[in-house]
């Protein structure tokens, strides 16, 4: 029995003539330690995909098992790093990451409390910002608080949806290795939502993709056998690096391709002539 | 330090002050000029008109009025009587004077002599005090009730009577409208049980809801010797008021951005924490858009209310006023008009600056 398990999993938004189905039989195995990555498309279902993992959906048939246990509701044991960010907006970045630390250490001291906060405020590199609130924020700023939140609660599984799209390169390069030593020291398991391919392949062990929807299921997936720690300089000369890179971007283009010719609907245009004025 | 009394000014929505503040301190001399043309010498302006409009309408009516009389006089007792009354009108007698709509002049006089009235009555409010000091003191040895003063309220004296009843009924209306609102934006079942009663009782007029409690507080305030009309209207200022901050709380907690809510279950807040720390800060910009509404509709229809329920304040003033007749009974109705007017004004621009104060998403 692996660490979480999805098993034929279908998920349907609204009812009636307005059902669609989103995700159509998704089977996902990650074992415990394991670092998986899905890309896909925009619209695809990724966000419906992590909150049925996170227990903030419910498939609509299928069976979510965590440690061999049904997910009904949210837990401490899975944080999520939301795509939106999702800040409460009336309370600063202190108190944004003091909510949640306060919520999974209720037990602990004051003193640890605080020490753990600014800890994880300095980890993102927003100590200056540090009493602002959101509104006075960057996109990428928030999305670090939002970061910084999610893994100063610690989690045994670290979920996170696109936590670094809106970041620039260096600071995602920076973050990127920041999760993964968080991930390695901690023996955590995770799972990436992104749409960038590098970065897939950089922090995975494992690459799936998420074919396009409606009834989007998940294709065949793409080992990383690269040594860890890997060197992100020496990364692109590696040729495991390059094949992998190329088949699963070859494979992407290929389902990309698909799309578009299957939903190229025909247009009947009016038998209309333009007017001529003379 | 001028910056953040600009700031200050601003927020306090004196805004118009700003270029003055500006000019004295010899920044973009031209740009301000303009700037104070257009928020202090335009409204100064259209003030001035307002009042040579009013001088002129009155005068209007005034000679309307009066020609009016002296053909009244005419008719019944023929030329003479024509001419005296029109000898009387001239001398500004009180008994033959025309009753209309007070020019300024008059209204600002009888601001000036409700100003002196005050007064006088505080004087010997004062002196009463003085001359039962003694008494009383040996009164509440005894146990016995003590004289209390019992003249002739000053209009000052109804001022603050009414915005006391204004306040309790404000109050009244938050400790109602609240919570309720809160747990009927909370459940759909129990908002979808009640709706019905707020959708009836909302429209219900002032004067209405006033009866209602008459007959109630009436029944139940029966062996008590207490003053009923106060409780009477400010518990009708209440429930007359309190609809708009009921159907805004309702509103701005069932109505909470679903993102912020996935955060409060992803945290795994209890219940309490969940309304507390996420559900009412966010619904807060709403549920005080509502009570300044709450506010500036408790304040109009308390006039109403303490007009026809005989209890003090302006109310009773004006239409003590209007039923004394005297000669300027009807300058003294326009002039607490105007403080009526500006006390709401200043009531609102006071929730205006909480309500900035408290909403979050100002940029
Ligand atoms: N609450 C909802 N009700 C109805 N339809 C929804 C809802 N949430 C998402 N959808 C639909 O489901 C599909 C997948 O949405 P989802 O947010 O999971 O995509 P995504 O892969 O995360 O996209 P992106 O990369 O742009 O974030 C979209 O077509 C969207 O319109
Ligand atoms: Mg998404």
């Amino acid at each position: 029995m692996a660490y979480l398990e999805l098993n034929n999993i279908y998920k349907t938004y609204g009812k009636g003539t307005n059902a669609t189905e989103v995700l159509s039989n998704i089977n996902l195995h990650i074992e415990e330690g394991e670092f998986v990555a899905i890309v896909g498309f925009s619209g695809s279902g990724k966000t419906t995909l992590v909150n049925l993992i996170n227990g903030l959906l419910k498939p609509t048939s299928g069976e979510v098992l965590f440690k061999g246990q049904p997910v009904i509701d949210t837990s401490h044991e899975r944080g999520v790093i939301f795509q939106n960010y999702s800040l409460l907006p009336w309370l600063t970045v202190y108190q944004n990451i003091s909510v949640a630390v306060k919520e999974t250490f209720p037990k602990e001291s004051k003193q640890f409390r605080d020490t753990r906060v600014k800890k994880y405020i300095e980890m993102v590199n927003l100590t200056p910002a540090i009493h602002k609130r959101p509104g006075e924020l960057s996109g990428g700023m928030r999305q670090r608080v939002s970061i910084a939140r999610a893994l100063a609660m610690d989690p045994e599984m670290i979920i996170m949806d696109e936590p670094l799209g809106a970041l620039d390169a260096l600071t995602r390069g920076n973050l990127q290795d920041e999760i993964l030593s968080i991930w390695d020291e901690n023996k955590r398991t995770a799972l990436l939502i992104t749409n960038d391919v590098d970065e897939g392949i950089y922090m995975a062990d494992r690459i799936i993709p998420l074919r396009p929807g409606p009834n989007a299921t998940l294709g065949p997936e793409f080992k990383i056998n690269i040594d860890r720690p890997r060197d992100k300089t020496l990364l692109n000369d590696d040729p495991e690096f390059k094949k992998t890179r190329n088949d699963i971007i070859e494979y992407l283009m290929e389902i990309g391709q698909e799309r578009t010719t299957t939903s190229a609907t025909e247009y009947i245009l009016p038998e209309l002539e333009p007017r001529h004025f003379d | 330090m001028s910056d953040r009394l600009i700031t200050i000014v601003r927020f306090i929505g004196l805004g118009f002050l700003e270029p003055v503040i500006r000019l004295a301190r010899g920044e973009e001399a031209k740009k301000n000029l303009t700037e104070i043309l257009k928020k202090i010498v335009a409204p100064i302006a259209s003030i001035l008109i307002f009042l040579f409009i009013w001088q002129t309408g009155s005068t209007a009516l005034y000679n309307k009025e009066a020609a009016h009389r002296i053909e009244k006089a005419f008719n019944e007792q023929g030329q003479e009587g024509a001419d005296a009354m029109a000898l009387c009108i001239e001398s500004g007698n009180v008994s033959c004077r025309p009753n209309t709509l007070p020019s300024p002049t008059q209204v600002k006089a009888s601001f000036l002599s409700l100003l002196k009235d005050h007064k006088i009555i505080k004087a010997d409010k004062k002196a009463f005090k003085e001359k039962t000091a003694e008494i009383n003191k040996k009164r509440a040895e005894a146990g016995e009730t003590l004289i209390v003063y019992t003249g002739r309220p000053s209009f000052v004296d109804q001022i603050t009577t009414s915005l006391k009843t204004v306040f309790a009924g404000f109050l009244l209306a938050i400790f109602i409208a609240v919570p309720i609102g809160i747990a009927l934006g909370l459940s759909e079942t129990l908002k979808s049980s009640l709706n019905w009663l707020i959708q009836i009782f909302k429209p219900v007029s002032p004067v209405v809801w006033l009866l209602l409690v008459f007959m109630i507080v009436k029944t139940l305030n029966k062996n008590s010797d207490t003053d009923s009309s106060f409780l009477i209207s400010f518990i009708s200022v209440g429930l007359c008021s309190m609809w708009a901050t009921l159907v805004n709380t309702i509103m701005g907690v069932s109505t909470v951005d679903k993102d912020i809510l996935n955060v409060a279950k992803v945290l795994k807040l209890g219940p309490l924490q969940k309304v507390f720390k996420v559900i009412l800060p966010s619904s807060l910009p709403l549920i005080f858009t509502g009570l300044r509404i709450t506010l500036s509709v408790a304040w109009m229809v308390l006039i109403a209310i303490e007009l026809l329920a005989q209890s003090p304040g302006l109310g009773s003033f004006v239409w003590e006023e209007f039923q004394n007749g005297a000669n300027d009974s009807n300058s003294k109705i326009i002039v607490a008009m105007f403080v009526i007017g500006i006390i709401g004004f200043l009531l609102d621009r006071i929730m205006l600056t909480i309500q900035n104060f408290v909403s979050f998403n100002k940029n």
